[in-house]
């Protein structure tokens, strides 16, 4: 039976992954592991004496790791749409390598997907893990956050890879993490609820992927209510990632096929 | 009667207002060494991708195995091996998963292609080096490697874009000799080049494009003889002594002045050479040859090949 191209561009991007998964797999599980301990048990001390309790419902590292497993999906998937992108695009033109083949621009951006998809999976498998391992979620409960995390890795996934597709030059690629992630990390309902923030900053965790996804792993992590109805915060996601998955797929098609 | 591999007609390429390739005829017999010879920029590099269906046609028609490349891109790619201008490689693979996920491209079975990457390794002759990651490997290993790579689906046609442009004389060599046993064994290629030397020693048949055009086509042997003369004396002149080429034109057919040297274009090489020395001119060095490819494009554009 014949595979589909895109089934064959991940088999690719698997057995290039055999050879280099050795830093990203550490990084994997050291990344959950340091900022429990550091913001959760170090600074959750803080907060958990100072009344955050109250306020919270939980104490801090409950209410902190789902957060954070959230933002990590979003870390990994942004990460993976930049730079194995512009390699293809770019630096090594493995997708002009590709389509002298039978494979298609489509079958690339649809292979690009399905491979980033076990690669956020991992995070999330991994992330939960080490959530369980610190006690914060039960064995029973932790397969249920892993798909709303998985779905804020892709909701970022899709408009990350479209940009990177267009991208002429490697300096818009640090801009992402720059001016993106990194202000969506502080400010999406990750560390604290985003009601605690100005008015005025608020509405930038509606239109942006992350704080639908923190809402909805945490509402299923800790079995509380999520501040919009969950139907919503998952369609946010499933527009950010079906949009800019189609709009890739047209910037490869017009950016390879000329 | 066989049908043609690759049939064009009035083929355009425009990438916005630029013309790239401007309305050209031709045709790719199966079994031949077909080439486009010509210098850098002349639309060579551009026809091959329309051919190898990564380019979409502006303009005119292009078939390859009788088949569209626009609606049946992937059914024509799945039988051509390509061989691009650079090498495509991943650098961080060994030379064995280099060919094993190009197979895989194919949707070749596994086994299919290891059999296949014992033979082409010997073909490129690489087997001491499967397991070696590519990024040491030196230009013309990198070069046959991406020729092995492309010969992983047996396919039908190949397209070499300039196969040999940066190697040293042995590796081209060397090169040459692989072509040159793939098209005994059959297999169709058609080569782009800016080398005359290799479009002699290879192609069966060529066309000469300048400009997006092509400006004369047939066998090399054909075009020496329709263009150039049997011979070519060389002469230069030692620097600020050069000779009005008018006080010369009686003794070529033709003669063509060029920054570093003048060529003269002689049936009769022996005699050019007798009524030179007759001249007493001071002249540097004086070389005889044959005539060659660059000289029926230099005859037809005015330009050497390669600047």
């Amino acid at each position: 039976m014949a595979a589909p191209g895109s089934l064959l561009v991940v088999e690719r991007h698997a057995r290039v992954y055999r050879r280099t998964w050795r830093g990203s797999v550490i990084s994997t599980f050291l990344n959950p592991i340091l900022y429990l301990l550091a913001m959760g048990l170090g600074l959750g001390s803080l907060v958990d004496d100072g009344g955050g309790t109250t306020t919270l419902d939980f104490d801090y590292l409950t209410f902190l790791a789902p957060g954070l497993l959230a933002a990590a999906t979003m870390m990994t998937a942004t990460g993976e749409s930049l730079y194995p992108v512009m390699a293809g695009m770019k630096w090594y033109k493995y997708y002009h390598d590709a389509l002298s083949t039978p494979i298609t621009t489509r079958d690339l951006v649809v292979g690009h997907f399905g491979w980033l998809t076990f690669r956020i999976l991992f995070t999330a498998v991994v992330f939960t893990g080490v959530m369980v391992v610190f006690g914060t979620i039960s064995l029973a409960t932790a397969p249920l956050v892993v798909f709303p995390a998985v779905l804020a890795g892709l909701a970022f996934a899709g408009p990350v890879t479209a940009y990177a597709a267009q991208l002429e030059n490697e300096t818009g690629l640090s801009s992402v993490f720059r001016f993106v992630v990194t202000p969506l990390f502080l400010f999406s309902g990750t560390f604290f609820p985003i009601d605690l923030l100005p008015d005025w900053i608020q509405p930038i965790a509606y239109v942006t992927p992350l704080w639908h996804g923190v809402e909805t792993t945490r509402a299923l992590a800790l079995g509380i209510e999520t501040t919009w109805a969950p139907a919503l915060h998952y369609l946010v996601m499933v527009v950010f990632l079906v949009g800019g998955a189609v709009l890739a797929d047209r910037l490869y098609h017009r950016r390879l096929i000329v | 009667m066989t049908e043609p591999l690759v049939h064009a007609a009035n083929l355009t390429k425009n990438f916005g207002d630029f013309t790239a390739v401007d309305s050209v005829d031709f045709v790719v017999e199966p079994g031949e060494v077909f080439g486009f010879l010509g210098p850098n920029g002349a639309g060579k590099s551009s026809t091959m991708k329309m051919i190898g269906a990564v380019s979409p046609v502006t303009e005119g028609e292009l078939t390859v195995f009788g088949l569209d490349p626009v609606s049946d891109g992937s059914a024509i790619r799945s039988r051509l091996g390509v061989v691009p201008q650079e090498n495509l490689l991943d650098t961080e693979l060994t030379v064995f998963e280099n060919l094993f996920i190009y197979g895989r491209y194919f949707d070749l079975p596994k086994a299919v292609i290891r059999d296949r990457i014992d033979d082409l390794l010997d073909f490129a002759q690489l087997e001491d080096r499967r397991d070696d990651l590519v990024d040491p490997l030196s230009g013309g290993m990198k070069r046959r490697l991406t020729i092995a790579r492309a010969l992983i689906n047996q396919p039908d046609l190949m397209l070499l874009d300039e196969p040999t442009t940066g190697l040293d004389p042995q590796a081209r060599h060397a090169l040459w000799d692989r072509l040159y046993r793939l098209k005994q064994q059959g297999v169709t290629l058609i080569i782009t080049t800016h080398y005359m030397d290799e479009a002699e020693q290879l192609c069966d048949r060529l066309v000469i494009m300048d400009k997006g055009k092509i400006v004369a086509e047939g066998s090399p042997r054909y075009l020496i003889e329709e263009y150039a003369t049997r011979d070519v004396v060389e002469l230069r002149f030692p620097v600020g002594n050069s000779v009005e080429s008018g006080s010369l034109e009686d003794l070529a057919r033709r003669i063509e002045k060029l920054p570093d040297r003048t060529l003269l274009y002689t049936d009769n090489a022996d005699q050019t050479l007798v009524d030179l020395s007759e001249r007493a001119l001071e002249i540097e060095s004086t070389i005889v040859r044959r005539s060659t490819l660059e000289d029926v494009f230099l005859r037809l554009t005015g330009r050497t090949l390669v600047d």
